[in-house]
């Protein structure tokens, strides 16, 4: 935990979660998993994934389409069972205490898990009846969520006449209504406008400042930086690294070279030159980019190197390397 | 037990939005009944008032469709990513199923009463006792729960809701080969054995015998005997089938 911090205290948060409080509070482990292990027929979607999420803090779970991720995420809420591993949620054993998993939990699958033909509060209501809440306490239970999520202005239509965003926020808020302490969010903002974008990561930084531990999956890296804590990157159903955003960008190297090509025949060969050390190509802007530790002599030497003759590089830029450079040379590397 | 209740209610609000359902449920019945007894009765003469001899028949037909509007919202609810969210909830499939059957012997109850209300209108003059009444009503009931069971584990064996809308005319088979619309005796005789020994029959028979006011023996063990036998069976299946596809 070195610089999301600020995700891990508790203290008052912006949303009321009900019971969540205490337990989030309470110190070890909210998600637990060891060597899960997952096939469809001939198929291996996960081979042996390890995962281990303190409570009260935002993990993510980073991957390219297929990689497994929902997968692991249904696995951890109990919705499917591994062929092999151990997986335990809040203290408690994904396969024999289902029930109680499924109390302490709440899932936002990749697709929204609403009545489409039932208004925003009927939603709410009927969920918050079925986690067992009185009919006057899922009233107020709804009004209360719709209230945080600002859906109070939707909260009489029927869901189909929602736009994605509004969707989307009813369905995180469907799921919180019977107060779970670990939330999983299965690619929260995948499909959403850069604006719902941005007002999704608020509502989820929200409920990580409730003291809730939040697993969220996501294709992106940008995502994964803002508002996790530790990001394990997954792959073919396997964990390649796991770590702080920082502790990744490490990992490969600190900084990333981008040389612009002078033309396109230069640009070819310059390609050529790195082959597979390459994390950045665009052949419309002619541009490349090479990891590189950033010290003056270090690029210096690559760019004499992949230029002795000093006419194919028309231009240069040093900058700190992005997660998307980081996650390229990791997939790469691991296949 | 509280959750079947709570899926009943949506599942009833559901179809009470769905023009679809509403027009299995409301339309469907009294248009029937207008086709059989205006279209056809003329043609047909089986020495009674054949409004008298078919309202029985279309009361079973109606029943039929609506309870096969269980396997589309079941097959739905199973494609959507809601079935997720009530497993996730901690409710059980049984409970989930439960609701939509509920909410399937509600619909049927109206129209069932819909149907009787239009046959009176045209013409259909029933004899019976009001606990003869409420006997084929009962059983009727008794046969819209076992169609509802059948549409329900239909609805999960197969992927799509447009397969699913196929539980309606396996039913309704079932219905036009059996006594409900000409007697058994005027049917080809290759068809014959399979007619009289259907399910159809024997419920078309009994809910016809209590209504009519019919002396001779009615076949009432056979008629409960098909409906719990396949609601037992269908419901068992369907179990299975939730597990086997939520696994
Ligand atoms: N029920 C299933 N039957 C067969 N194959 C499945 C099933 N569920 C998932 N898979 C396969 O498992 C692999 C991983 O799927 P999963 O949905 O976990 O990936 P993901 O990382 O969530 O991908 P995406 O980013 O596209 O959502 C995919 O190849 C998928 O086709
Ligand atoms: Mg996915």
């Amino acid at each position: 935990m070195t610089e999301r911090d600020g995700f891990t205290r508790t203290g008052p948060g912006h949303l009321n979660l009900g019971q969540a409080g205490p337990r989030a509070a309470s110190p070890g482990l909210a998600v637990e998993a060891s060597g899960l292990a997952k096939s469809y027929r001939d198929v291996r979607v996960l081979a042996g994934v390890d995962l281990r999420v303190p409570a009260g803090t935002v993990f993510a779970l980073l991957g390219p389409n297929g990689a497994g991720k929902t997968t692991t995420v249904r696995i951890l809420a109990t919705l499917v069972r591994a062929d092999d591993g151990v997986a335990r949620v809040a203290g408690f054993d994904v396969r024999r205490d289902r029930s109680q998993v499924r109390r302490t939990i709440s899932l936002t699958g990749q697709f929204a898990a609403l009545d489409e033909m039932q208004t925003g509060t009927e939603n709410l209501r009927m969920m918050g009846r079925l986690s067992g809440l009185s009919r006057t306490a899922a009233r107020q239970r709804a009004s209360e969520l719709l209230g945080q999520f600002e859906l109070t202005k939707a909260a009489g239509r029927r869901v189909a006449t929602y736009s994605g965003g509004l969707r989307r926020r009813l369905d995180i808020a469907a799921s919180l209504v019977g107060g779970p302490s670990v939330i999983f969010l299965d690619e929260p903002s995948t499909g959403l406008d850069p604006q719902s974008r941005l007002a999704m990561w608020r509502v989820i930084e929200g409920l990580a400042a409730s003291g809730v531990t939040i697993f969220l999956t996501t294709q992106y890296l940008e995502e994964a930086d803002r508002l996790a804590g530790r990001i394990a990157v997954l792959d073919a159903g396997q964990i390649i690294a796991e770590g702080t955003a920082a502790e990744l960008k490490r990992k490969v190297a600190a900084q990333r070279l981008d040389l612009t090509a002078a033309s396109r025949a230069a640009f070819e060969r310059l390609v050529r030159h790195f082959r597979g050390a390459l994390v950045h190509q665009d052949d419309v802007s002619l541009t490349l980019g090479v990891p590189t530790e950033g010290d003056a002599a270090e690029v210096r030497a690559l760019l004499d190197q992949a230029d002795p003759d000093r006419s194919l590089i028309a231009g240069f830029t040093v900058h700190s390397a992005s997660l998307d450079d980081v996650f390229l040379t990791l997939t790469d590397s691991a296949n | 037990m509280s959750d079947a209740l709570i899926m009943a209610g949506r599942s009833l609000r559901l179809s009470a939005r769905s023009p679809e359902a509403l027009l299995t449920a409301l339309m469907l019945p009294v248009m029937l009944m207008v086709v059989f007894v205006y279209l056809f009765g003329g043609a047909v003469d089986i020495g009674t008032k054949y409004v008298n001899y078919v309202a029985p028949g279309v009361l079973l037909l109606c029943a039929v469709t609506g309870a096969a509007t269980t396997a589309v919202t079941v097959c739905q609810d199973m494609a959507g990513g809601i079935i997720d969210r009530f497993r996730s909830l901690d409710v059980s499939g049984p409970a989930v199923l439960a609701g939509h059957v509920t909410a399937s012997l509600l619909r049927n109850f109206v129209s069932t009463l819909l149907v009787i209300a239009v046959a009176l209108g045209i013409g259909f003059r029933p004899h019976s006792s009001v606990g003869a009444f409420a006997a084929a009503l009962g059983v009727l009931l008794l046969f819209v729960a076992a169609a509802s069971w059948f549409a329900a584990a239909f609805g999960l064996l197969v992927r799509a809701p447009e397969a699913a809308n196929s539980a309606m005319f396996f039913l309704m088979f079932f219905c036009y080969a059996s006594s409900a619309f000409v007697p058994v005796r005027t049917m080809p005789t290759w068809l014959r054995g399979f007619a009289a020994h259907q399910p159809a029959t024997p419920v078309t028979e009994t809910i016809r015998g209590l209504l009519l006011g019919h002396s001779h023996p009615l076949p009432l063990g056979a008629a409960l005997a098909w409906c719990l036998g396949i609601g037992l069976v269908s419901m068992g299946s369907a179990a299975v089938l939730f597990r086997r596809r939520t696994a």
